[in-house]
Order: structure tokens, then C-alpha cells, then sequence
């Protein structure tokens, strides 16, 4: 008895999916946790006014996005990926190796990565990125030596930070958040630093000692939940944290953005590159899925609208920051056309 | 009585003057101690983490309402282009129309007013009107959500007093809106959305349904996969199986398997179903099957145990009676452990509820905004919806996070109450 049943089960399973696995009817897409929520917010509205089945949209997290988007074309893999950074050129052979030859490349806008402090905070921050970097990373100048991090006060750094300890919450390494910042503000402002500046160094000598976080404790990896680091700055006036803007955004009653170099983070600074902690944010698409899979050519063409991407859009109410005028127009016109981008460098 | 050899006996019974017996007595007493306060202290977690999540959670189980008198205009909505037309148009207008001081003609500050409402109000119309093309050119009353920053304004989640610029609320949207609730156009009734919608990207809009949905169908599939495939393991394990060095490890590899990290399952998962035999990503049936693999040495262990406590006299007599000993397992000792296998069962499913790690590497982490209508289809589970709102920037989603720990919870408590229930019911005692 048992064993018929099972038998029969196993089977119907195993026929239910295969036949499945052969025809869908729904857009995939995954990639990038950034990206994630503007996806989101295109696919239900997508679904909303069309009717269509709604996109499935996986929050993989860049590079494993990348990974799953180039195993191949047809069905079972998805059309489309978010990414918070371009297309590297080893993906782009991944992709082209497994046969995905046409990729249309979206750069849809710019995402700020924002330092914040709470409002309780007396003082009004405002740092270099060369700050930053001394205060949180591995290994800094001391004395002409590079050497492990002394400093566990602000006004160690510099004489006009307040007297209060380092702290501050930023994303652990698995995420592109940290990828982002290590790259955009460690690197910058480890660039800055005079010891560096004049001891003629390359781009790899940077790269191998400027990228590692200190771990002695005033740099303290708080998951990968930005609203866990917005409790915890609540919760102590003077620690600094490290997120994405939108997360600034949704809760600037508690919390104040920390200037770079006299820049506060605001849509402007951030789409004008003066805010230098922000970075461009994409999708790219297979074309070979284009009027294959149903709807797909339909919610490109929603992603690509004005309702979604202009300045005031709703994407730009989640946090996004627009392109410029022209470049959406270029932007729109290159993607609904189909054009395939070319290998990155 | 007899005599001691080393003379004056022990008196036994006069605590105070041996020190043998007051040193075991305090013995007794502090153990008790220590079971008291293990019990106070882990009652005192279970408390601080329900009452966290109740604090954070409660409001979101009221959602925030605003009803409205909706003329709906047929030069902007026609029974011809159904189910297209302009809603959001014909709420604006009935919206400033309720509203006094408010310039319909100027498109900025009427946007201001209506991001009061919901972005799926103007959904909601459009399907009332869809179902009821004879509205057209009617007024209707209709009470749709509000959008989130003002249901967390009602809530009293944003301070009125802070400064305009630092809250997503201006001073003037708070006018309106307490113009809207001075004529009592706004109301607070219980969250049913929360319960009965699919996830949306708005957090006055997004439920736990699919969710629900989803961990029914990966828990379907897991009972249907691991309940046969389980009981068929731990009997012959119990049953037929000869006693052998095989055998034997086998059954330490059985208990190895209860014990092995989910995210592991999850990784295998990934690499079997999803890899190789091509199953779709995110469908509950490859979460289903994933969560079998976990369960099932869980119940092979349950099910063991149960056979061995049905006694064996009950196996001798009926074989004394001429019973095969097919007959001897079927007609009389499985259905005396069945009890037990059902209780062990559903704590093994309710585990399986539970999981999050596995869930997460087959992909039942996406965003879906509508409930799978069949295993293969994409969902999420209830876990895994707690992950995503988790991490979502939204602040309606803090207090929803919270609400859907404790729908889980609440589900987890039925699951072992029906095994209390059914141990306690049909249970034998010999």
C-alpha cells in the first residue's frame, strides 16, 4: 500500500515537473539586493496596469546574479539580472561561453551610499574621505610607517572631530554594499592620504592594502539588515552608519546624513557625482529572450518609461536618483531597440 | 535493631544534629534550585522575545483606511476601454473635492494629496468598476488604504512635532489629512490584507498569503515525499531488518542526517533538483522536496520509537494466530504506533515550517506579487517572507516583520498542539 502510494506520487511529481519546467509564462529576474526594490516596484506595477502574470524577482546579490544569468539561454534561466556594478569582463565571457551572446546593458540611475549618524548627535559631521579611512580602516600611516590602526577617537583623526570613540556600522563582506564602499570611499580616501601620495604607488599596491576593514572593534559589521544599523544608530548618538541612501531616506526623522567633504547626500549631489560615495546601478537583459518569453518585451518597455525613471517617477520616490534628461532619452531609445553592449574592458 | 560495630548508632532521623543529612538535603535543595531557575530564566526569554514582537507588531494588524465618495466620470472612464481608463484621475478629483483649500487645478499639489491613498486604490476601483460596468457615471462610496507614511502618521509612528524636512509627511498633507479624519472619512479596522493579500512593494498592501500559500504547498509536498518514505524506512529498519553491521550503520547514519546543518540540504538541493533534473527555481515542490530530506530521518526516529513501545506480545499473539508477518505490522502494530508517528510527524513538519536556510539557496526568497495556484509555481514561504520584509527600507515593514513572526508563531503553536492533542488522545497505554 505504502509503496504504491509513494510510487504514484513520486511519479506524478516527477511528470507535473518536467512538464512545467517546459513553459512559463512568467519574467525572471534576478541580481543585485540594490537594485532589488526599484525591480520590485516596476514588476508590481507592471502586473497592476497590464494584467500580466507579475515577474519573479530573486534577490541573489550581484555576482551570483551574474552566475545564474549566464548559464544559458531558454527557459529555465532567467532574462533578466540587476546589478550594482557594470558587467565585469569574466561574466561577460561566462555569458558569451554559455551562449548568451546579446546583452542589452540599462543603466537606470545612481544610488548613494550614505554615512548617517543619529539626530541625538550634538555635532554636525562632516568628514573626508581620507577621515573615513583612517578611522575605519586595517592598516593607516603612523609616523611614516604603515602600520596597524591607532586611532580610537574622532579627534585623534583630527582636532576638530568631536572627542567621542569610533563606532561605526557598516555591511559585513558578502555584500555589494561593502564592495561599493571599499571601493568608493576606502580606496578614495586612502588615495588621499599624503603618505600614499607621495610614495608613488600603483593601482594594485591600493588595492592589496587600502580594502580591509579594522576588526579591533570600532568597525563593527552589522549583517546584512540596513534596518538593523538604523535601530542601532538610534540607540547610540554618536555611531556612524553605513547604508544605502533609500535607508537615509525612509527614516531622515531620527536620522542626518554625514557631509563629505562639506557634501550632504541629496538626489542632486548624488546624480552629479559632488556626493563621491554613489554608484551607477543596472540591469541587463537577454535579448534572445525578447518576444519569447511573453511580456517581456512589455515590462522592458515599463522599466523604460518616463513614469518610472524620471526625476519625481516612482522609482525616484524609492530613493532612486535619476539620469539626466538626455541620457534617459539615449538610455531608452539604446534598450527598447535591443542594442547589444559591447565587452566591457 | 541491630548493632553498630563502631558502637553509638547513627541517628538517621535527627536532620539537625547529622551532618551527612543536612549536607544531601541542601544537595536536594539546591538542584531544585537550579531547575527553578533555568525555568525562570528561559521563561523570562520566552517572554522579553513574544513581547518584543507583540510591541513592535501589534499595529500592524490595524491598517489605516480613508473612505470616500468617488464620482466616477465617464468622460474619464468608459466601458469601452475597460480595464483601462483614468482611476487615478477620478480619485484625484473626488479626493480635492472632499478637501477644502485644496487647488485641483495645480497637478503638484493634487499629487500631494493623493499620495494620502494607496497606490492600489486606484486597483481597487478599477475592479470595482470592471466587475460593474453600470457604475459609470454613478458616485460610489469606497474605503480604500492609506498609503503608508500617513498610516504610520494615525499610528502615531511619526512625531509630529519634528521638523517638516526630516519626516516623509509635510505639514500640509498632515492638514489634509486631519481634515479627512475631522469628517471621519478615517478609520482603523483590522488588517485583513495582512493576511489576505500576496506581498506588494507598499507595505499598506502587502500580506502574507502567498507566503502561506507557499509553505502549504512545500509542506504538502514534504509530508507526501517523507511520510511513506519515512515509515517504509523505520519499519523494515524495526521490523524485518536482520541485525547486522550494515544495519547498523545505517542507523548511525540515520541519526548523522537528523543532526546535518539545513543549509547544506539547501546546497544539495540546489546542485540535484534544480541542477540536474532542471526543476524551477523558487517552486514550493523543490522546497518541498528540500525539507523532506530534512524531515525524514525525524521521522524515521519518531517512528522507530514507536513501533519499539508497542509491546511485543501484541506481535506474538498475533503471530500465534497464524498472521504472516506482513499482517503482523500492518493489521496491528502500525496502527498501535500510529500516535506516536503522527506526533512525531507533525513536530517534524512544523521544523520544516520553520526552515529558512534551505529555502533561501533554491530561491523561495523572491518577490512575488501574487499566490502560487499550484506547487510549481513560484512563492515564497513564511520564513522567507519574514526575510525579505526584514531587509526592506519601508517603515511599514518594521511593524509587519514583527506581525508575521507572530503569525508564524501562531502557526507553530497549532502544529504542536495538534501533536499534544493527538498524544494525549490516542496515545495507549500498556
Amino acid at each position: 500500500m505504502t509503496y504504491v502510494k509513494l510510487a504514484v506520487s513520486m511519479l506524478a511529481i516527477a511528470s507535473a515537473s518536467t512538464a512545467m519546467a517546459q513553459s512559463r509564462d512568467q519574467i525572471r529576474i534576478v541580481g543585485s539586493s540594490t537594485v532589488f526594490p526599484y525591480t520590485q516596484a516596476v514588476a508590481e506595477q507592471f502586473s497592476n496596469t497590464t494584467g500580466a502574470p507579475s515577474p519573479i524577482v530573486e534577490s541573489t546579490g550581484t555576482g551570483g546574479g551574474m552566475q545564474i544569468f549566464c548559464q544559458g539561454i531558454g527557459e529555465q534561466h532567467p532574462d533578466v539580472t540587476g546589478a550594482s556594478r557594470a558587467m565585469k569582463p569574466s561574466e561577460y565571457k561566462l555569458c558569451q561561453d554559455n551562449g548568451v551572446e546579446s546583452i542589452s546593458e540599462a543603466m537606470i540611475g545612481y544610488d548613494g551610499l550614505s554615512l548617517a549618524v543619529s539626530r541625538e548627535s550634538a555635532f554636525e559631521w562632516d568628514l573626508t574621505l581620507a577621515e573615513v579611512y583612517l578611522a575605519l580602516a586595517a592598516q593607516v600611516p603612523v609616523d611614516g610607517e604603515w602600520a596597524d590602526n591607532p586611532y580610537t577617537m574622532w579627534n585623534e583623526i583630527n582636532a576638530d572631530l568631536p572627542a567621542v570613540e569610533i563606532l561605526a556600522y557598516g555591511p559585513p563582506p558578502t555584500s555589494g554594499t561593502r564592495d561599493a564602499f571599499v571601493e568608493l570611499a576606502m580606496h578614495a580616501g586612502c588615495e588621499e592620504l599624503d603618505y600614499v601620495k607621495n610614495g608613488d604607488f600603483d593601482g594594485d599596491w591600493i588595492g592589496e592594502n587600502c580594502s580591509r576593514m579594522r576588526t579591533d572593534g570600532p568597525f563593527v559589521e552589522a549583517g546584512e539588515n540596513d534596518n538593523l544599523i538604523v535601530q542601532r544608530l538610534q540607540a547610540d548618538a554618536n555611531a556612524v552608519g553605513i547604508f544605502g541612501y533609500s535607508f537615509l531616506y525612509e527614516n531622515m526623522d531620527t536620522l542626518k546624513a554625514v557631509d563629505i567633504a562639506g557634501v550632504s547626500p541629496s538626489e542632486e549631489t548624488i546624480g552629479d557625482f559632488s556626493y563621491p560615495v554613489s554608484r551607477p546601478l543596472f540591469f541587463y537583459v537577454k535579448n534572445a529572450h525578447r518576444g519569447v518569453i511573453p511580456n517581456l518585451d512589455e515590462f522592458i518597455a515599463e522599466y523604460m518609461s518616463d513614469d518610472a525613471l524620471e526625476p519625481g517617477g516612482y522609482l525616484s520616490e524609492r530613493g532612486l536618483v535619476s539620469l539626466s534628461a538626455d541620457r534617459l532619452t539615449a538610455l531608452q531609445d539604446a534598450v527598447l531597440d535591443g542594442a547589444p553592449m559591447s565587452a566591457p574592458e | 535493631m541491630t548493632e553498630t560495630s563502631s558502637g553509638a548508632p547513627t541517628r538517621f532521623a535527627d536532620g539537625a544534629r547529622s551532618p551527612h543529612l543536612a549536607r544531601r538535603r541542601r544537595k536536594q535543595k539546591l538542584l531544585q534550585a537550579f531547575g527553578v531557575a533555568g525555568l525562570g530564566v528561559a521563561t523570562l526569554m520566552l517572554s522579553i522575545l513574544i513581547g518584543s514582537l507583540v510591541v513592535s507588531g501589534y499595529k500592524a494588524f490595524t491598517q489605516t483606511h480613508v473612505t470616500l465618495d468617488v464620482f466616477i466620470d465617464p468622460q474619464e472612464v468608459t466601458a469601452e476601454r475597460l480595464p483601462r481608463g483614468g482611476f487615478d484621475d477620478v480619485l484625484a478629483r473626488s479626493l480635492a473635492e472632499q478637501l477644502a483649500d485644496l487647488d485641483a487645478s495645480d497637478r503638484a499639489t493634487l499629487r500631494q494629496a493623493t499620495s494620502i491613498l494607496s497606490n492600489g486604490a486606484q486597483f481597487q476601483l478599477r475592479d470595482a468598476v470592471v466587475a460593474d460596468p453600470a457604475l459609470i457615471g454613478t458616485s460610489v462610496t469606497i474605503t480604500v488604504p492609506a498609503s503608508d507614511p500617513f498610516d504610520q502618521l494615525n499610528k502615531g509612528l511619526v512625531d509630529r512635532d519634528t521638523p517638516e524636512g526630516q519626516r516623509r509627511v509635510s505639514d500640509v498633507q498632515i492638514a489634509w489629512f486631519d481634515q479627512l479624519a475631522a469628517q471621519g472619512a478615517v478609520s482603523k479596522p483590522f488588517n485583513w490584507a495582512l493576511f489576505f493579500n500576496a506581498d506588494s512593494r507598499f507595505p499598506e498592501q502587502a500580506g502574507l498569503w502567498g507566503a502561506i500559500v507557499g509553505s502549504f504547498w512545500a509542506l504538502l509536498t514534504c509530508f507526501v515525499i517523507s511520510f511513506p518514505l519515512g515509515i517504509g524506512a523505520a519499519i523494515y529498519l524495526e521490523e524485518f531488518a536482520p541485525k547486522s553491521r550494515l544495519s547498523d550503520f545505517i542507523e548511525v547514519n540515520i541519526n548523522n542526517l537528523a543532526a546535518v546543518p539545513s543549509v547544506v540540504f539547501g546546497l544539495l538541493a540546489l546542485a540535484v533538483f534544480i541542477g540536474w533534473f532542471g526543476m524551477p527555481r523558487s517552486a514550493p515542490v523543490v522546497g518541498g522536496l528540500t525539507l523532506a530530506l530534512m524531515t525524514m530521518p525525524t521521522i524515521i526516529i519518531a517512528t522507530r520509537a514507536a513501533l519499539k513501545a508497542v509491546p511485543p506480545s501484541i506481535r506474538e499473539a498475533a503471530l500465534g494466530v497464524g498472521a504472516s508477518r506482513q499482517q503482523v505490522v500492518f493489521d496491528h502494530v502500525l496502527p498501535l504506533a500510529m500516535p506516536g508517528i503522527l506526533t512525531g510527524t507533525i513536530i517534524g513538519l512544523a521544523q520544516a515550517l520553520g526552515e529558512t536556510a534551505p529555502l533561501l539557496l533554491i530561491g523561495m526568497n523572491a518577490f512575488i506579487t501574487s499566490a502560487a495556484s499550484t506547487p510549481f509555481d513560484s512563492a515564497t514561504a513564511l520564513p522567507t517572507q519574514i526575510f525579505i520584509w526584514a531587509d526592506s527600507p519601508e517603515r511599514g515593514f518594521v511593524s509587519r516583520t514583527s506581525a508575521a513572526i507572530l503569525v508564524l508563531l501562531g502557526f507553530l503553536v497549532l502544529m504542536n498542539g495538534l501533536a499534544i492533542f493527538l498524544r494525549s488522545r490516542l496515545e495507549r497505554r500498556w
